[in-house]
């Protein structure tokens, strides 16, 4: 009970700087379940992020996964909603006002000044996942390849996964 | 604007429901343009530019935005047992689908070779993630005044490992006067 507490309070407080959505909370995430509370070890988070991403479904759900090793199902449901609710609320009484604060100068500023810093969240998950996957110099060559080639083609990433399964599995990531 | 004042067509709550389970079903990685084709092409429920009127709101405020819209467009057509509907449609198949995937990682996750694939999914996750932020900072507007937030919310988060609470306050903070300074200056222009 006190865990299921302490994993909503941490998840709720979370969700309203969830600027980016839940990938943007990945490092902080990361620093609550595996270096704050010793919920997990740095490579069963790598591997649930890993789940995540081959299975379908909104980004929120390596939440989820994360909820579900800490707790089990209570856990799953209970980080699940502490992510989505808050913002829910806030979105559903917001609904129908937002024509009046749309376009303020505040509203433009914050708009503008959030992007930029959302986007640093999003480089340092991605140091972060290839770190605690405990990657060598193969691995994180693999890493750069994905990433020049998802920036220069259409493939779906599904088929980035599907190399990253191949790879590991012969040993070579 | 004139989609806002025609009356909505008429959604069930079943429609909202099965209709955001196909969206929550539809993709990897994130399911924000499956939404948008279902919502504005397919089920025509809202007009293009009704969907992103109310993506922006979803888009500004933090939290999952996917969900957000749920909460938005489940509002919209079925009051607040629709806003309630619809997330709950879009989360419950994928949460079912994963929460299957996290019974076979109890049982079989410490295999090795299950240990080397996910070690091989994973490094092809952060390299998705890699890209996504390099096209995130391709299109952040007025780069020079921005791109070194970026780098500071990454060497504070990655390499000092501060709490991100604190960090995103201060960087909205900073960031946000700088864009209020520069909005002053060319006003409307900033969009």
């Amino acid at each position: 009970m006190n865990t299921l507490l302490e994993l909503f309070t941490e998840f709720a407080l979370l969700s309203f700087v969830a600027f980016g959505g839940a990938t943007a909370l990945l490092p902080e995430l990361y620093r609550v379940v595996v270096e704050n509370h010793h919920w997990m070890d740095a490579t069963t988070f790598a591997h649930l992020y890993a789940i995540a991403q081959a299975a379908p479904g909104p980004n929120v759900l390596v939440v989820t996964l994360i909820g579900w090793q800490v707790a089990g199902l209570a856990g799953a449901l209970v980080a699940t909603l502490a992510m989505c609710l808050p913002m829910s609320v806030v979105v559903y009484l917001l609904f129908g006002h937002w024509d009046r604060f749309k376009g303020a100068r505040w509203q433009r500023a914050i708009q503008l000044g959030v992007a930029p810093l959302a986007v640093g969240l999003i480089f340092s998950g991605a140091t972060l996942v290839g770190q605690s996957a405990g990657l060598g110099w193969a691995g994180w060559g693999f890493v750069l390849a994905v990433a020049v080639f998802s920036t220069k083609t259409k493939f779906h990433p599904l088929w980035c996964i599907a190399a990253g399964a191949a790879l590991g599995l012969a040993g070579v990531v | 604007m004139t989609e806002q004042t025609k009356a909505p067509p008429a959604v069930t709550l079943a429609a909202l429901f099965f209709g955001f389970s196909k969206i929550g079903l539809s993709g990897f990685g994130g399911v924000l343009p499956f939404a948008r084709h279902y919502l504005v092409e397919t089920s025509r429920w809202m007009a293009a530019e009704e969907f992103n009127q109310q993506l922006g709101l979803c888009q500004f405020l933090p939290g999952p935005n996917v969900v957000n819209l749920a909460v938005v467009v489940g509002r919209r057509y079925g009051g607040l047992a629709g806003a309630c509907l619809a997330p709950f449609g879009l989360l419950a198949g994928p949460v079912a689908i994963v929460l299957l995937l996290a019974l076979l990682y109890d049982a079989y996750g410490a295999l090795p070779q299950a240990q080397s694939m996910l070690r091989g999914i994973a490094a092809a996750g952060s390299g998705l993630l890699f890209a996504m932020a390099f096209r995130m900072a391709l299109a952040i507007k007025r780069k020079p005044y921005f791109l070194p937030f970026t780098v500071l919310v990454f060497v504070a988060i990655a390499l000092l490992r501060w709490p991100l609470p604190a960090v995103m306050l201060a960087g909205i903070a900073l960031s946000g006067a700088v864009a209020y300074g520069l909005l002053n200056k060319d006003d409307g222009g900033g969009e």
